[in-house]
């Protein structure tokens, strides 16, 4: 088989799309867990944020009011597990699974009235550029604009909580809230904050699948990606340049296995169904293996509740 | 876990407004089982419009969707055929066993399982869709129109109802141009839209400018639509997902048939068979042909339509070689339907292996 430059290009742009959702999902809830608290509702959420911006899309038309509404909506439905685990106290594993189990319920009741209905097209930017150079056009140019929003992200995550005082606070609340707590640093406050943020992204990126990647609703759409996007947060050791590489690594080999397949490689088709899993955690552990550096970006009071009397 | 838990809570809910609702009526009533979510827009989504035709001619109808293949199953239909359903419709090949298991034990009460071939009591019926038989059409359509003569196909499990349709695709299609070659995806799927339209679009990097698929979604041909290549709908009609790419749709359509049963079981007619229903029977539709296709194409699946209807043609008729060169179907003769059910060789045209 002849590999074509621009081929190659495009193989990459499918890979980069395909890993939007995860990118998304996984840094919003980087940040949720690096202020302690262990959202298990990832899946839950971004169902939610698929099927409202599928809905708003088709009630309203407007696709600006569609993806802020899908964002809204995972804020909305991760104040319920905000305030259940930071004001109520509840076990963050067990109501973070409620929130999963509530996502998967609710939008399948919501998405009846949408299944059958096509999307619309979702605008993309720089198009006239794709074919100005080769393999390079088809990665940079005529994507839309949550897929250039997404790849930032791992740096702007990256440098929040390195760089800013904001992401200081961030990390000193999921290191050690009693400590941030006596500094005079309002914990519930932050957690509140984080969980909010995360549940906008993993919206965000629910409504990257129904509004952009496939358009359309229909019911479990998700297919498990806040599963894959919440072990990507663990395998990455909490830092989201690796959540970069790791949600490549997932969308390449998805994505290449079905190459394979399609030119004739003669490998057992189950086997390679299952690479990406498995080669996704095998790169992540070994590219993280440094016991300090684990320790040092681990949120220590990880899913722990703090409560403080006043 | 999480959906499990979900689907018992609604079924419970379902169950317990079912036998609250059973106390009061009298007249024959429907009870259907589904696999999946009625909003799938595919396998679930097209028994429950065949339900909604069983409610419009005048019956009442109860439906449990998302049951496990499991002893769940069992539970489920003990339960429908405790609260005073006459004929349940089990929709799903994994309900075989608890379908007869179930009705051993409630003689009066009809069981109508869909794809499969057990019918171990005289109260429990088989029905199935020759859907292989729009494969045939859809084989011959993708021959005629692909430029590259590479056509791809985003298959779900290595079955024999899967196998059967892709070899009855690739016969048909290498019928019309001997150069066409099949490359065959396996998503291991048969539901996540994501996956689906992965798989499409490796297949159309590859060069296949027409995409045949055997999962559910309508993600692949809406892929198909932003790449600019042609396919096909499954299950339901999906041209309005991509009106440009889609050229025709077979669609399941099995309202007619559970009319029919509902009412034979009303009038005490009711007795065991099996059925397979195609083309002829109406119980496969095929959707209106795209404009794109040129006159005389069109002219020519419409006369394969009929025949197909008519028996005329069949979708296997000899001579049929496997991938080694043997042959599996004599010239002038058809395949039966013993062979239909349990293929699992692919035929002489088709590449790669099935997956085991």
């Amino acid at each position: 088989m002849i590999i074509d430059i621009n081929f190659v290009g495009l193989i990459i742009a499918s890979i980069m799309a395909s890993a939007v959702p995860l990118i998304l999902a996984s840094c919003g809830e980087l940040i949720t867990e690096r202020s302690g608290v262990l959202n298990l509702g990832v899946e839950g959420m971004m169902i939610i944020g698929a099927i409202s911006g599928f809905a708003l899309m088709t009630v309203t038309g407007s696709l600006i009011i569609a993806v802020f509404g899908a964002m809204l909506a995972g804020v909305l439905i991760s104040t319920i597990f905000a305030f259940l685990t930071q004001t109520l106290i509840t076990n963050h594993v067990a109501t973070g699974l409620a929130l999963t189990i509530f996502g998967i319920g609710i939008s399948a009741m919501i998405g009846k009235n949408f299944v059958g209905i096509p999307g619309k097209e979702f605008p993309v930017l720089f198009e006239g550029l794709k074919d100005t150079m080769p393999l390079l056009s088809p990665i940079l140019f005529g994507h839309s604009v949550v897929f250039y929003f997404a790849f930032a992200l791992p740096f702007i995550t990256s440098y929040f909580l390195k760089k800013t005082k904001i992401g200081l606070i961030v990390r000193a609340v999921g290191d050690s809230p009693e400590s941030a707590s006596n500094q005079g640093i309002n914990v519930k406050f932050v957690r509140y904050a984080c969980i909010l943020y995360g549940g906008a992204m993993c919206g965000l990126a629910g409504a990257y699948l129904s509004m952009i990647y496939t358009p359309q609703w229909i019911e479990n759409m998700t297919g498990g990606r806040g599963w894959i996007a919440l072990a990507l947060v663990v395998f990455s050791t909490w830092n989201p340049i690796k959540i970069l590489i790791g949600a490549m690594i997932f969308g390449g080999l998805t994505i290449i296995q079905f190459h394979m397949q399609a030119i004739g490689v003669r490998i057992p088709v189950q086997f390679l169904t299952a690479l990406p899993y498995i080669v996704t955690i095998i790169v992540l552990v070994v590219i993280s293996r440094d016991s300090r550096k684990i320790r040092l970006s681990t949120p220590s009071s990880l899913g722990k509740s703090f409560y403080k009397d006043n | 876990m999480h959906k499990f838990l979900i689907r018992s809570f609604v079924s419970s809910l379902v169950l317990l407004f079912t036998l609250t609702v059973a106390a009061v009526a009298k007249d024959v009533k429907a009870a259907f089982v589904y696999i999946g979510p009625t909003g799938d827009h595919g396998w679930t989504y097209q028994h429950d419009v065949g339900r909604k035709a069983v409610e419009a001619a005048g019956f009442k109808t109860t439906y449990v969707e998302g049951v496990p293949e499991s002893a769940d199953a069992e539970r489920v239909l003990r339960q429908l055929a405790n609260s005073g359903h006459d004929v349940i419709f089990t929709t799903s090949f994994g309900y075989m066993n608890p379908t007869n298991k179930v009705a051993k034990e409630f003689p009066n009460v009809k069981f109508e399982h869909a794809t499969g071939y057990k019918r171990e009591h005289p109260n429990v019926s088989t029905y199935a869709a020759r859907f292989y038989e729009g494969r045939t059409i859809l084989g011959t359509i993708a021959g005629t129109m692909t430029k590259s003569n590479v056509i791809g196909y985003v298959a779900s499990f290595p079955i024999p109802e899967v196998i059967r349709g892709i070899n009855s695709f690739t016969l048909a299609a290498q019928k019309v141009n001997p150069n066409i070659k099949t490359k065959i995806v396996w998503a291991f799927t048969w539901y996540d839209p994501g996956k689906e339209a992965e798989a499409a679009k490796a297949l159309i990097d590859q060069g296949a400018d027409v995409i045949a698929q055997h999962t559910d979604s309508t993600a692949i041909v809406q892929i198909a639509e932003k790449a600019g290549v042609y396919a096909f709908g499954q299950a339901s009609d999906m041209d309005k997902f991509a009106p440009k790419a889609v050229l025709t749709s077979v669609e399941n359509n099995w309202g007619p048939y559970y009319v029919d049963r509902v009412k034979a079981v009303a009038n005490g007619t009711w007795n065991q068979k099996d059925t397979w229903h195609g083309i002829g029977d109406g119980m496969v539709v095929i959707s209106d042909l795209d404009s794109q296709m040129p006159a005389d194409l069109r002219s020519k699946v419409k006369k394969l339509q009929a025949d197909l209807a008519s028996g005329k043609v069949h979708s296997f008729t000899g001579p049929i070689y496997d991938q080694k060169g043997n042959l599996m179907v004599a010239e002038g003769k058809t395949a039966d339907d013993g062979m239909l059910a349990g293929m699992m060789t692919y035929v002489k045209g088709v590449e790669g292996d099935i997956p085991k």
